[in-house]
Formats: structure tokens, C-alpha cells, sequence
């Protein structure tokens, strides 16, 4: 019978000590390149030079005004005070809209994920309901809450409620049958267990029907007070862009959207990217 | 002394989309305090089913559970289920926090001795380096330490493994089984252990129930196990008795 013999070989050792590259130092125009803020911010340097260019060819400030035109406009308007004033009117009416639909949808999602009559609740209702556009229920909204924030937080509440409440009962649906045999392990159960298990387990379905839901009501908001303008004295910044579209300052109205559009990008980026990179990318639930 | 965990005639049925099926029928055993008992079978014997219904996952339609002379009506953390999922780790929390949380959910322990507790256990499964760590930055091996850390911390009357070295590769797995059998000697607890491996059996166990499938009824009980060496070939030869037990219906059968 043969037997087999270990012939060692010290390989490892021979090469540590001659080059054998295991870490290289980036660059700094890589590890410039590898920041996704970076990379954002150059592409909106790309899109305001296209802007700057195409409206310098047009050279019709009344349709379309330069980029140039529109960051004088904005500055004027932020300068005297109008631009943040209607923006934080605009913002406050959204939080108190966006809170109560948040909590409405926790309400029914905690219902819909503790009894089966609640499941079937919620997919009716929302099934019924998301498709139908906020905006629509407006008219309505001013006859029962007259002209006032109390219309503009009713169509919130119904622009929030039901993505967030779609998200994040599938968010609950999709927490893994160990990690809900691990919560009951430990006597958990009720509301507990849903804060407790459901919710961190789900955060990720969650935060996306938040970012949703936003989106949604921002949206909807500034289309609603484009349409019915003015509520309670202080219009918000839909009804600036109004108000200017009236006085054929185009630069302004540019100037409103840009604002609009810069608010977004601001909750999305900074907001909604460091909740995500303190919890789901913390956690390696979401890359 | 009455048995630590008494399991006498139960039979457990479960409802598919279709059809009721039996899982196990009238099984019995019982499990006495540092015993490591061992479920053994093919699949399909529902050793598995058992071990939740232990759990208090399942509620038996025959028979009874009674553990330190209590009948089991629920999850409780007397009985610290350890899976064989990865995922049974709190991807939201650290190392130290996946330890310390069902110390604090059951209020076992106030926050700082829970700690003191849990760096304690950790360190008895050698992960003194990763406390803080969050668990997707652990290897499967580390994992299951982990979870098994977890469940000793609360010291519960007896320990519930199903399968948790299955998803392992061959060498973690050695190593894991043989880390678990250093903290037996040095605590002496109380596990029921599910598994599909004879080998893995014979390594673990002291007493190991044999199950026959469809439905999993008890074929034999092997006792001192813990008197097989590998060295000598006993474990060996046990190996190929209980194989032959367990497979000696199906060869028949073909």
C-alpha cells in the first residue's frame, strides 16, 4: 500500500517579500468619480448648459427664458422674500398632509397585517382608491372643507395614504418566515412585535412608499393650488407660478418651478439618501 | 426526576392548499436535563415539524408537551430556537445587539448586565472581534455562532437546533460541531438537535431518536451514544447500523 506525502511550499512566504500588489490608493479623479453626488452634480451641470444654450438660440425670454434668466429671477425673488415665503407656506401645508397620511397608513397596515378581513380591506380599498388621481377629488374636497388648507390636507392625506399603506403592507408581507418565528421565539406579539420585528424588517418597502407618498404630495399640492390658487391669504408656490403666468414673467414662473424642482431634490438626496445609508445600506438589506 | 421535556403520543397534522398532511403520528420521547438528544431521519419524517411543535409553532392535534411539567401553548423563550437560515440574525442590529435583544424583549436582564451577558456568551463562541459588526459583514460559520450565542445567553431550559449547521460548508461545519461540544462541556445545557446526517448524529448526540418517514413514526432510540469513538471504528459501525435501520424499509420496498 502507497502513502501520500505533503510537499510544502512556501510560495506565500517568497512572494510577500518581493512585490506582490495587494492594495492600490485610488486616484482622486476616481474617488471623485465613485462619489454618486459627484456624478449627480455633473449631470446637472450638463442639463443647466443645455438649458443655458438652447434658450440663448431661441432668444425668446416670453417662452422660454435662458437658465442665466432664471437664477437672476430666483435670486430677485428669494432677495425680497416671496420665494421662501411661499415655499415654507407650501412645505407646511405638505407636512401636516403628509404626517396625517402616514399615520392613516399605519393604522390600516397594522389592521390589514393582524387580521385577514383587514388584508382584504386594504387590498380592496386601495386597489379602489390609488388609481384615482388626488387633483380629482379637489372640487369635491372644497365643497366639504371649503377654501382652505383643510381641502389642500384632504387631497394630501389621499395622495400619501395609499402607496405608503400598498408598501408597506407588502413590506410586511415579504419579512422572511424565520425572522417572524425568531420575534414570536421571544414572546413577542401585537403591536410589539410589529414595532419590534415588521417595521426594521420591512424598512426598505417602507422607505420606498415614503419616498412615493412624497413625491405624490408634492406634486399634488402644487397642482392643486395652481388650480384653486390662493388658501387663507398666503398662497403657497403653485400659486406663484400662477400669479406670475398672469403678469407674463416667465423668467419668475421658471423661477417657481426651479424651486419646486430643487425641494425635491433636496428631501430625495439629502433626507431620504441619509435615512437610507444610516438604516437599509447599514444593514445590507438594500445596496 | 420527572423528564425535563415530555413528548408522549403526539401527533401533528398540517393543511396544505389541499390536502391535510400527517407530519409525524403518535411519537413519544423524552428528554432529560444536559441530555443531547437528537432527531434523526430522512426527510419527510418530520423531525423538523416536531421540533417547531416543541417551539411552540405548532399545537399538536394528539398527544402531549410538557416541559419542566408546564404544557407547551406557545413560543416562549424557555425553549431558544436556533435555525438554519442565515437570515435569523437582526439585520438591523449589531453582533452584541442580535445577543443582547431577546434579553431585553422578555425583560430578563436590565440593559447593562444584558450586555455584560452578551459579550460573555460571544466570547465563549470566539466573536470578540465583530461585536459591533452588523451580520451581513459575517461569514455563514459566523452566523450561526452568533444565533447560538444568542440563544445560550438566555440560558433557557433547553435549546432547539434545527439543522443549523446544514447550510455550512464541510470544514465550517466540523468546526462549529466540535465548538458546540466544548461549550456543552463547559455549560452542560439542554439541546434538541434536528438533523438529516447520521454523522452528524453520532458526533452531537448522546441519545439519538431514530424517525421513519411518511409519517414519521419513532423506528428505534440509540442511547449512549457518546460512548462511540471514531478513533477505534465504533462510530463507525454505529453509523452503518443506523443506516441500515433507517434504510432497510426502502431497499425492500424498490
Amino acid at each position: 500500500m502507497g502513502e501520500a506525502r505533503i510537499l510544502i511550499r512556501d510560495d506565500a512566504v517568497a512572494a510577500s517579500q518581493a512585490h506582490g500588489e495587494v492594495e492600490r490608493k485610488l486616484g482622486v479623479a476616481e474617488l471623485l468619480w465613485n462619489d454618486g453626488f459627484v456624478r449627480k452634480a455633473v449631470i446637472i451641470v450638463v442639463l443647466a448648459a443645455i438649458w443655458e444654450a438652447y434658450g440663448t438660440l431661441l432668444d425668446n425670454p416670453l417662452l422660454f427664458p435662458t437658465f442665466h434668466d432664471t437664477v437672476l429671477a430666483l435670486v430677485d425673488r428669494v432677495r425680497d422674500g416671496t420665494i421662501p415665503l411661499r415655499a415654507w407656506a407650501s412645505l407646511k401645508v405638505l407636512f401636516m398632509g403628509y404626517a396625517a397620511g402616514i399615520t392613516l397608513a399605519a393604522i390600516l397596515t397594522i389592521v390589514a397585517i393582524s387580521t385577514r378581513i383587514g388584508t382584504d380591506f386594504l387590498e380592496t380599498v386601495t386597489a379602489m382608491f390609488n388609481p384615482l388621481p388626488a387633483i380629482a377629488l379637489l372640487p369635491l374636497a372644497l365643497i366639504w372643507f371649503g377654501l382652505g388648507n383643510g381641502s389642500l390636507v384632504f387631497v394630501l392625506i389621499h395622495s400619501v395614504l395609499w402607496p405608503v399603506a400598498l408598501n408597506t403592507h407588502s413590506g410586511f408581507k415579504g419579512v422572511s418566515n424565520t425572522l417572524r418565528m425568531v420575534g414570536r421565539n421571544y414572546g413577542l406579539r401585537g403591536f410589539p412585535y410589529v414595532v419590534r420585528i415588521l417595521i426594521p424588517a420591512g424598512f426598505g418597502a417602507i422607505l420606498t412608499g415614503l419616498k412615493i407618498g412624497w413625491a405624490f404630495a408634492w406634486r399634488t399640492l402644487i397642482a392643486a393650488e395652481l388650480v384653486f390658487g390662493v388658501s387663507s391669504g398666503q398662497g403657497g408656490l403653485g400659486w406663484f407660478i400662477f400669479e406670475n403666468r398672469n403678469l407674463l414673467d416667465i423668467p419668475a414662473v421658471f423661477a417657481g418651478l426651479l424651486t419646486v424642482i430643487l425641494i425635491g431634490l433636496v428631501v430625495e438626496n439629502l433626507i431620504f439618501r441619509t435615512i437610507e445609508r444610516n438604516t437599509v445600506q447599514k444593514w445590507g438589506t438594500q445596496s | 426526576m420527572p423528564a425535563l421535556l415530555d413528548v408522549s403520543g403526539v401527533t401533528l397534522r398540517y393543511k396544505t392548499s389541499s390536502a391535510v398532511v400527517t407530519a409525524t403520528e403518535r411519537v413519544g420521547f423524552s428528554v432529560d436535563r444536559s441530555d443531547r438528544f437528537v432527531l434523526l431521519g430522512p426527510s419527510g419524517c418530520g423531525k423538523s415539524t416536531l421540533l417547531k411543535a416543541v417551539g411552540g409553532y405548532l399545537k399538536p392535534s394528539e398527544g402531549s408537551m410538557r416541559i419542566n411539567g408546564r404544557d407547551i401553548t406557545g413560543p416562549g423563550a424557555d425553549r431558544m430556537m436556533i435555525f438554519q437560515e442565515f437570515d435569523q440574525l437582526l439585520p438591523w442590529k449589531s453582533v452584541l445587539g442580535n445577543v443582547m435583544f431577546p434579553l431585553l424583549m422578555t425583560r430578563r436582564l436590565p440593559r447593562k448586565e444584558a450586555e455584560q451577558r452578551a459579550r460573555a456568551y460571544l466570547e465563549k463562541v470566539g466573536l470578540t472581534r465583530v461585536v459591533d459588526a452588523y451580520p451581513h459583514t459575517l461569514s455563514g460559520g459566523m452566523k450561526q455562532r452568533v444565533a447560538i450565542a444568542r440563544g445560550m445567553a438566555m440560558e433557557p431550559d433547553i435549546l432547539l437546533m434545527d439543522e443549523p449547521f446544514a447550510a455550512l460548508d464541510a470544514l465550517t461545519r466540523r468546526t462549529c460541531q466540535d465548538e458546540l461540544l466544548q461549550l456543552w462541556d463547559e455549560t452542560r445545557f439542554t439541546v434538541l438537535f434536528v438533523t438529516h446526517s447520521i454523522a452528524e448524529a453520532i458526533k452531537i448526540g448522546n441519545r439519538i431518536l431514530l424517525l421513519s418517514p411518511h409519517p414519521g413514526r419513532v423506528k428505534a432510540e440509540v442511547i449512549d451514544v457518546d460512548q462511540v469513538s471514531s478513533e477505534d471504528g465504533s462510530a463507525a459501525r454505529l453509523e452503518r447500523q443506523i443506516h441500515d435501520l433507517l434504510f432497510a424499509g426502502s431497499a425492500t420496498a424498490h
